[in-house]
């Protein structure tokens, strides 16, 4: 068991690590802007322009808010759903290992 | 990977939707005919979906400067095979093109096809491969979430540089200038999903095992005792 938790918080880490290291070995000299944005920002450098416009535009902070939202639900859905299954797992007893009745 | 509201010209924009629409309304069957015959597993195909909802919500840095975000779709396509994250990932990315203008309505047909079509078969098949050459779950689990991040950006990449060719080096030239932005960006950031996704396998196997041997990712555990069924 405690190895497991090891290879687990390694794991956490090495995810942190990833993507850590690189915004502190850079030192502040990159704007780590979107790469979507930055294509968009190409073709319309290179004379192409939209022929449709998005129906709702959230401006400044709320766009910030909302995608904010979109992560909560999803990690508060996921949070629950393992949640479910781990209290699921601690309430059967124990008998055979692996519990699978068919 | 969106590719922003209005930019694809009508052509492809119809053209992407067109490819996209039968794979989502397959997927869109394959849902309820998942969620019919087996309601167990509802808690699960939730968590795959929340998976992606999650992490195409957060855009990372990369070692090249710039920031992306991952799919989170690999996860749900060697769970549920890929159809139903047809379904799922547009559901995320109509989420984005409404509410965040992020991706748009005439280009859901493109973004879909690589976010939610091509994506997840990448990543089902990597995993496929992965276990029939004898690799474990959790390695499998590794290629198949990675690989299915990377292809949904290279199909993007496919997809602008045929709807805009280079002047003067076509086709390849455009390839190359997008796959540049997007593919080389996006290589950490798919490493990192797939340590994600072998985090939530190694949870998932451990408390839901009966789910994992209901569709095949596990093998039923031998009976202890009787030293048989394997």
């Amino acid at each position: 068991m405690s190895r497991r938790r090891l290879v687990d918080a390694l794991l956490v880490l090495a995810v942190v690590a990833l993507f850590a290291v690189p915004l502190l070995l850079d030192g502040g000299t990159s704007e780590y802007g979107g790469t979507d944005a930055a294509v968009t920002e190409e073709l319309e450098a290179d004379g192409h322009t939209p022929w449709f416009d998005s129906l709702f535009s959230p401006a400044g902070e709320v766009e910030s808010g909302l995608f904010a939202l979109q992560a909560a639900l999803g990690g508060g859905v996921l949070g629950y759903v393992l949640g479910r299954l781990r209290g699921r797992r601690s309430a059967t007893p124990v008998s055979a290992p692996g519990a699978g009745e068919r | 990977m969106h590719i922003a509201e209005g930019f694809l010209p009508a052509g492809h924009a119809v053209g992407w939707t067109v490819a996209a629409a039968p794979f989502v309304v397959h997927g869109a069957r394959a849902v309820v005919k998942e969620v019919r015959e087996n309601p167990e597993t509802t808690l699960l195909l939730g968590a795959a979906g929340a998976f992606t909802f999650v992490l195409s919500a957060i855009k990372l840095p990369s070692v090249t400067g710039s920031s992306s975000h991952p799919t989170g779709t690999g996860p749900g396509a060697i769970l549920f095979r890929p159809p139903v994250m047809a379904l799922l990932g547009t559901v995320v990315l109509l989420f984005q093109a409404l509410l965040l203008a992020h991706g748009g309505l005439t280009t859901l047909g493109a973004n879909a096809f690589a976010f939610a079509v091509v994506g997840p078969w990448a990543g089902y098949g990597a995993y496929r491969l992965a276990r029939a050459a004898g690799a474990g779950l959790l390695p499998a689990v590794f290629a198949g979430v990675a690989l299915a991040d990377l292809a949904t950006y290279v199909t993007t990449s496919l997809q602008l540089a045929l709807a805009f060719p280079d002047a003067g080096s076509g086709l390849a030239g455009a390839l190359a200038k997008f796959l540049g932005v997007f593919a080389v960006t996006q290589v950490p950031l798919a490493i990192g999903e797939g340590l994600l996704g072998v985090l939530l396998f190694r949870v998932l196997t451990v408390n839901a095992r009966p789910e994992l041997e209901r569709l095949g990712i596990l093998r039923p555990a031998p009976v202890v005792p009787a030293g048989g069924a394997a």
